[in-house]
């Protein structure tokens, strides 16, 4: 039979017949769920894809096969902790990976067969008595009703382009997808900073973002990049906490915690002490910017993440449970109605609905600093101050006039590290320049006045001004409640609430909250890097 | 009086020699930077220098401190003093003999207004009592001198919106003054006015530069931060009368040539000072320079028609005086400052002697012009460059060269006899000409196997990357690298094979090409029907018959310590490779030697290292294999399809063999090799064959993970050998969508109309300017949908095979223009 199957397929088959026959106490057998494995499930073809899905429903399937009369003799299917896991503690974890895969393509892949065939699958395993993972939390962002996002989102074709890329379709990037325009700027500025040629080796790469986002907590990114970070080849030992990774990384810590916090405390001594030569841990000026780059990135991006309220991956952490679903709805306080009740209207209500208090205590007890996160993070207590509200050694304000990207940051930039330097300028641009002329329900709208009000306030907050500007424009034009919002996800980011992101624009779409956090993710983390930027050319003359 | 003579000449002298006597001719490399010809002298000569008027520029090198870092810099037209602006500083310093003194303050007031805070300055090259000033917070503010009052401030213009980049005054009218602003307007101001005249809306981005044009009365420059540069009419604010695209990211500064009235130099973020030609119907970029960081200020040199002054925003602090006939090199450095140079300005309009700048480092320097430093006395004039096939060029110092005395070097000898003449009679001020420099160039041909890239070109061509079934794709390459002599390269392909195929379908594979004999999954005692298939398999492999098994067959150690080798994949060990891959070519149907290293192997647990990971042997599902593989020990004639997939994967990871008991796998998985291959790829990539890596990682599909940087440095390799169908395979076949797109990147086509030469902007047929057809085939008069071909002389064209058709029989345009086109 295996004969006349292609070749694609029947190497494949045949590796997993082989995965699916190991016995638990076969030790050395590799992970079966390992990603990469199911390479042609990201392709554009859809016959690959097709192959793929066969090979993949056969190994759950032989899986259950295994599984499933274990549990049909004991029949305690209803005892609360996944009762296969007990059974066999070798191959548990195995199992469970694999449902976590299942219900993340299940949730969010954008392409229809194969989202269809796991959800089939995972269904079929119920059905058979597996505990299966339900995912927490609807959609990609608990901000935004589901109906939203799926309308206008997930068929789109960079989703797509992403999913084929990456490998899977993260919340955030969905989100993002609100912007497509935008969002073809920003993956490819990631992808390059992460994946493509660069100073430093990958596995520091993803290291270094989860430093950056462990200052604010932000658990979500930090799962994310743990998991790149071993897939790269990562020394799993580095993850037992910021201790554990070389000197040379540790060394950027201070750095990372003024970036983070108030890079406007950032002097060219930090730079010198980063790249003085001898010692362990000295940093090439390449590398330097490389890493700067991506701090800033990260900083900013968890900003984007809290701002957004962005859910947990369904497999990550606090994204699904394998508890049945409880009759009350989880999360949600808006997502009942959306079945009957017509999508418009549903979405008014959505507008309108007043967030109920255990909607939000809900959603900041998800918050809470995970000790994964905290082991990254030296010094927790350094946070943002005012900028403004300090006494004599105030630091002279930034003149935007004299240190501006786009002469002087981009120069530099793109003489350091050229490729990223011309992505991020494009970057800049695309989100300054981003409109569609709309405002709530008014379209033909000049937006300019208003971005540029968020943009130069933002660009405030972290101690840079323009001459050129009138800051009564700021309060003229922006409610209290939006800057309120704009500097707690600036800031900290922590401590966004459900309630502060309902209680600005309240007519508005849920996709201009979201442009201005992008505009939001874009200012802070421009501000951030022109820091750090003068800086090094401070170091260098 | 400083003679007009910078002129300078250059003579190359190119010198091949060819230490190796190829019979190949090859086509010699020649570069020289410098080939601008002294064309021009004979009218800078007949020019009269300007007279400076009674008092001489006289001066030295020197400098002062400012308070602050200053911005912009100008200087009053007689050149006695020079005004100073900056965020917080607004000065004006008289230029004496040794020094600079400091004149007058215009910065008053206990808490300055950000009005004070200034972008630019500039003094009236008319009016010695009138400045005017840029302030960053959007403000024009113009100063009268003349005042009796400490506060000079004459004039406050509050209509732009954002900072005011550049101001500038008209060179001859008195009271008329042009602003650009951050805000993407220009405004033109009458100083007897309150407010402006015209306002000039470039319709983008900011202004970062306003220039009036100094012989056109009415026509001024504007450079803004998209690229782009306009010329605008003074009498005409609603439209600019050209518009053309400079540089890439914004053009930081504008310069007329004080003489030429055509000439317009720019220089922009992206490191380059263009000169521009705008007599011509379309802006002609006449000269570029190469600078090493973005391009802040330019500054044509007065008195010399080439030379020009620039300074950069980031990272380098010099002043360099460029001759732009000569970009590679800049003519004279000004290396005092030590932060970034902010202005610069010729101290007089006349006199090319001096020169005066700002820095942020809060210095005001006056440079003299023969303190400068001449780069081109300390550069190397040696170049070496390899060619695409391995052939070397090298250029150097003509002097070094002949010095060499070499009995086979030949240095052009009349070089120095025809350089100088011309310019002896004038007595050149030497510091005014640039060196010369003559080379002698040489090229080197390589015929060493090793440096030409023949293979690389051929392997190109040759590789089979889809379209077939996996096994015969490799079996293809490895043949293709086999007749190439590259023996490691076509094993690496053999092994493969065997390690994705399956042996189900590597038996499939092998009984069709014998022709349809048995294939077997469970007849490996039916051992002749399986040689059978062997045999055909490793004929698949091999050019020449070399026998070897019986060194193979005698001595199992010597073959295992080979295979050791090979693993660890050393470098240029062809001994070893050759030996090998001696196995794999073995002619006689009748012997299968490389069955032997399995068993032998098997049998002689002794010796074997247990590297990396402990391996399950993979026979192929048969529970008696032990006694199986004994059996073949004694009988090199045994076989079996199995004993195949047995034998050949070995050789890659033989060493890893370790275990002698059977196991219940029916075979490996694929992904078992994934981690070897993986290795293997990267040790392909870093010892520079990308292209083996790559051909390997689009022939093993989804099989293995992506590596997206070999790819484009493979791509970039095909493409510079001018390999472009192979390279645009490469690019579709990836599965990466980052180089995927690079096969959708620039492949717009813009088309005009034929009729009225405007171009198309809809999608159809038919301009929408003239309701014409477009695109009409020339011979039958219909509209071309498809395939277009057309004559790149006259412009006609139609139909692919009219055309083809028509030019068989005729060798004039079909359209009757009398052009004599060419099909080919």
């Amino acid at each position: 039979m295996l004969k006349m199957s292609p070749v694609t397929n029947s190497v494949a088959a045949s590796e997993w017949n082989r995965a699916a026959e190991s016995s638990p106490a076969d030790t050395d057998s590799e992970p079966v769920c390992d990603w990469r494995k199911f390479g042609s499930l990201c392709s554009r073809d859809e016959k690959e894809r097709a192959a793929a899905l066969g090979v993949l429903s056969g190994t759950v399937l032989a899986f259950l096969d295994r599984v499933a009369p274990a549990r049909a003799e004991n029949g305690a299917v209803k005892d609360g902790t996944p009762q296969w896991e007990r059974e066999s503690p070798g191959g548990g974890g195995i199992d469970k990976a694999m449902l976590l895969l299942l219900l993340r393509l299940s949730r969010n892949c954008p392409f229809r067969d194969i989202s269809e065939k796991t959800s089939q699958l995972l269904q079929t395993a119920q059905e058979r008595g597996v505990q299966i993972p339900q995912a927490l939390g609807q959609g990609p962002s608990f901000f935004i009703p589901v109906e939203e996002m799926v309308e206008e989102g997930v068929v789109q074709p960079i989703l797509r382009e992403a999913f084929v890329s990456l490998g899977r379709l993260d919340h955030v990037t969905m989100v993002m997808g609100l912007h497509t325009e935008y969002l073809a700027c920003f993956l490819r500025t990631q992808h390059s900073l992460l994946r493509l040629d660069g100073p430093l080796p990958y596995p520091w790469r993803h290291f270094i973002a989860i430093m950056a986002v462990a200052r604010h907590q932000c658990s979500y990114l930090v799962q994310l990049h743990t998991a790149e970070f071993l897939q790269v080849g990562g020394d799993p030992q580095w993850l037992g906490g910021l201790s554990c990774a070389p000197q040379k990384l540790r060394n950027l810590n201070e750095l990372n915690k003024l970036l983070a916090h108030r890079p406007w405390l950032i002097t060219k001594e930090h730079i010198e002490v980063l790249l003085k030569p001898g010692g362990e841990g000295c940093w090439s000026l390449a590398e330097l910017i490389h890493a700067v780059v991506l701090l800033t990135h990260y900083h900013s991006l968890s900003s984007f993440v809290f701002g957004c309220g962005v859910n947990p991956e369904p497999d990550h952490e606090g994204g699904h449970a394998f508890r049945p679903p409880s009759p009350c709805p989880t999360d949600s306080p808006r997502g009942e109605g959306g079945g009957s009740v017509p999508r418009a209207e549903a979405l008014c209500e959505a507008l309108m609905t007043v967030p109920s208090p255990q909607a939000e205590a809900l959603y900041d007890s998800k918050r809470l600093p995970l000790a994964s996160v905290s082991r990254f993070v030296e010094d927790p207590d350094f946070g943002y101050e005012d900028f403004t509200r300090r006494g004599e050694q105030t630091p002279p304000t930034f003149r935007a006039q004299d240190y501006s990207w786009e002469d002087h940051g981009y120069s530099l930039m793109n003489r350091l590290y050229p490729d990223v330097g011309q992505l991020l300028d494009e970057k800049f641009q695309t989100v300054y320049n981003l409109t569609y002329n709309t405002m709530a329900m008014h379209s033909g709208v000049d937006t300019k006045m208003l971005r540029k009000a968020v943009w130069n306030y933002i660009h405030c907050v972290f101690g840079i001004r323009f001459d050129d500007y009138d800051y009564g424009d700021v309060n003229h034009l922006l409610e209290r409640s939006l800057k309120v919002y704009i500097k707690t996800v600036a800031c900290y980011p922590e401590k966004t609430s459900y309630s502060m992101y309902h209680a600005f624009w309240r007519h508005f779409r849920h996709s201009e909250k979201v442009h201005v956090n992008l505009l939001l993710l874009e200012a802070r983390m421009q501000a951030a890097l022109l820091y750090a930027l003068r800086a090094i050319t401070r170091y260098m003359t | 009086m400083p003679s007009s003579n910078d002129g300078w000449s250059f003579s190359a002298t190119a010198q091949v020699q060819r230490h190796r006597s190829t019979s190949t001719e090859c086509g010699y490399i020649m570069c020289f930077n410098n080939s601008a010809t002294a064309g021009t002298k004979m009218e800078k000569m007949a020019r009269v220098t300007t007279s400076l008027g009674s008092n001489t520029i006289s001066g030295c090198t020197m400098f002062c401190h400012l308070d602050a870092p200053a911005n912009a810099i100008s200087v009053c037209r007689d050149a006695a003093q020079v005004v100073v602006a900056g965020r917080n500083i607004f000065k004006i310093y008289a230029l004496e003999e040794e020094q600079f003194v400091e004149k007058l303050n215009l910065r008053v007031g206990r808490k300055p207004s950000l009005n004070f805070s200034c972008a630019d300055v500039m003094w009236h090259q008319m009016d010695e009592n009138l400045l005017a000033t840029a302030a960053t917070n959007g403000a024009v503010v113009t100063w009268n001198l003349g005042k009796p009052s400490r506060n000079k401030q004459d004039q406050l213009f509050t209509e732009h919106k954002r900072t005011v980049n550049k101001v500038c005054f008209h060179p001859t009218e008195v009271h008329m003054l042009l602003s650009g602003s951050q805000d993407g307007y220009m405004k033109c101001f009458d100083l007897r006015r309150k407010e402006s005249v015209s306002t000039f809306s470039g319709q983008s981005e900011s202004v970062r530069d306003v220039q009036f044009s100094i012989r056109d009365y009415f026509t001024f420059a504007a450079s803004f931060e998209n690229g782009n540069v306009q010329l605008w009419d003074i009498r005409r604010p609603d439209r600019y009368e050209r518009m053309f695209t400079a540089h890439n990211g914004p053009v930081f500064c504008c310069d007329w040539h004080p003489e030429d009235r055509g000439w317009l130099a720019t220089g922009g973020r992206d490191k380059m000072v263009k000169v521009w030609d705008i007599t011509t119907n379309r802006a002609k970029e006449i000269h570029c320079v190469q600078t090493i960081a973005s391009v802040a200020r330019v500054k044509w040199r007065p008195e010399r028609k080439y030379h020009l002054a620039t300074c950069s925003m980031m990272v380098d602090h010099n002043i360099y005086v460029w001759d732009v006939r000569r970009p590679f090199i800049p003519f004279a450095t000004f290396e005092e400052h030590k932060d970034v140079t902010t202005g610069i300005v010729w101290r007089h309009l006349h006199d090319p002697g001096f020169l005066l700048s700002g820095s942020k480092d809060s210095t005001l320097y006056q440079h003299k012009f023969k303190d400068a430093s001449r780069p081109v006395d300390k550069a190397n004039p040696e170049g070496l460059c390899f060619g695409l096939f391995g052939d070397l060029a090298f250029a150097a110092k003509e002097s070094l060269i002949s010095g060499g005395g070499d009995s086979n070097r030949k240095p052009y000898g009349s070089g120095g006899d025809r350089r100088y003449p011309i310019f002896f009679f004038k007595k050149p001020d030497l510091t005014e000409q640039f060196a010369h420099e003559s080379s002698a160039l040489s090229v080197f041909e390589t015929d060493l196997e090793s440096s030409r890239m023949d293979w690389f070109v051929e392997t190109a061509r040759r590789y089979l990357l889809s379209g077939k079934p996996f096994g015969e794709l490799c079996d293809h390459n490895a043949k293709v690298a086999k007749e190439l002599n590259r023996p490691q390269v076509s094993t690496t392909w053999t092994m493969l094979r065997i390690m994705y195929s399956d042996p189900g379908n590597l038996a499939t594979a092998t009984s069709i090409s014998k022709g349809g004999s048995i294939p077997l999954m469970n007849s490996f005692n039916m051992k002749e029907i399986a040689a059978g298939g062997l045999g055909s398999e490793s004929r698949l492999d091999r050019g020449k018959g070399e026998i070897r098994q019986d060194t193979i067959h005698l001595d199992p150690g010597n073959s295992l310590i080979n295979n050791n080798d090979e693993n660890e994949e050393t470098e240029g060990s062809e001994g070893p490779a050759d030996y090998l891959f001696g196995d794999a070519e073995l002619e006689d149907d009748d012997l299968y030697p490389m069955e032997h290293e399995n068993p032998t192997a098997e049998e002689a647990e002794y010796s074997l290292p247990q590297e990396a990971f402990p391996l399950r042997h993979e026979i192929v599902d048969n529970p008696s294999v032990p006694e199986h593989l004994q059996d073949k020990v004694d009988s090199p004639h045994v076989s079996g399809n199995e004993a195949e997939a047995v034998c050949l994967t070995p050789i890659k990871s033989f060493s890893l063999i370790s275990i002698s008991q059977p196991l219940y796998e029916s075979h490996l998985p694929a992904s078992f090799f994934s981690p070897v291959v993986r290795e293997m790829l990267q040790h392909y990539a870093e010892a520079g064959d990308v292209q083996m890596a790559v051909s390997v990682l689009i022939v093993l599909g989804d099989r293995i993970r992506k590596e997206e940087h070999w790819y484009t440095s493979y791509i970039d390799l095909l493409q510079r050998f001018e390999l472009w169908n192979v390279s645009n395979e490469v690019i579709k076949l990836s599965t990466s969508s980052a180089i995927n797109c690079l096969n959708q990147t620039s492949t717009t086509l813009h088309i005009n109309c034929s009729n009225c030469k405007r171009p198309m902007s809809n999608k159809g047929w038919i301009c929408d300017r003239c309701h014409q057809c477009a695109s009409i085939c020339a011979v039958c008069h219909h509209v071309v949908k498809g395939l277009f071909v057309w004559c790149q002389g006259c412009s006609h064209g139609g139909h692919l095979e009219h055309i083809m058709n028509w030019l068989k029989s005729s060798s004039h345009c079909p359209a009757g223009c009398g052009h004599l086109c060419e099909y080919t």
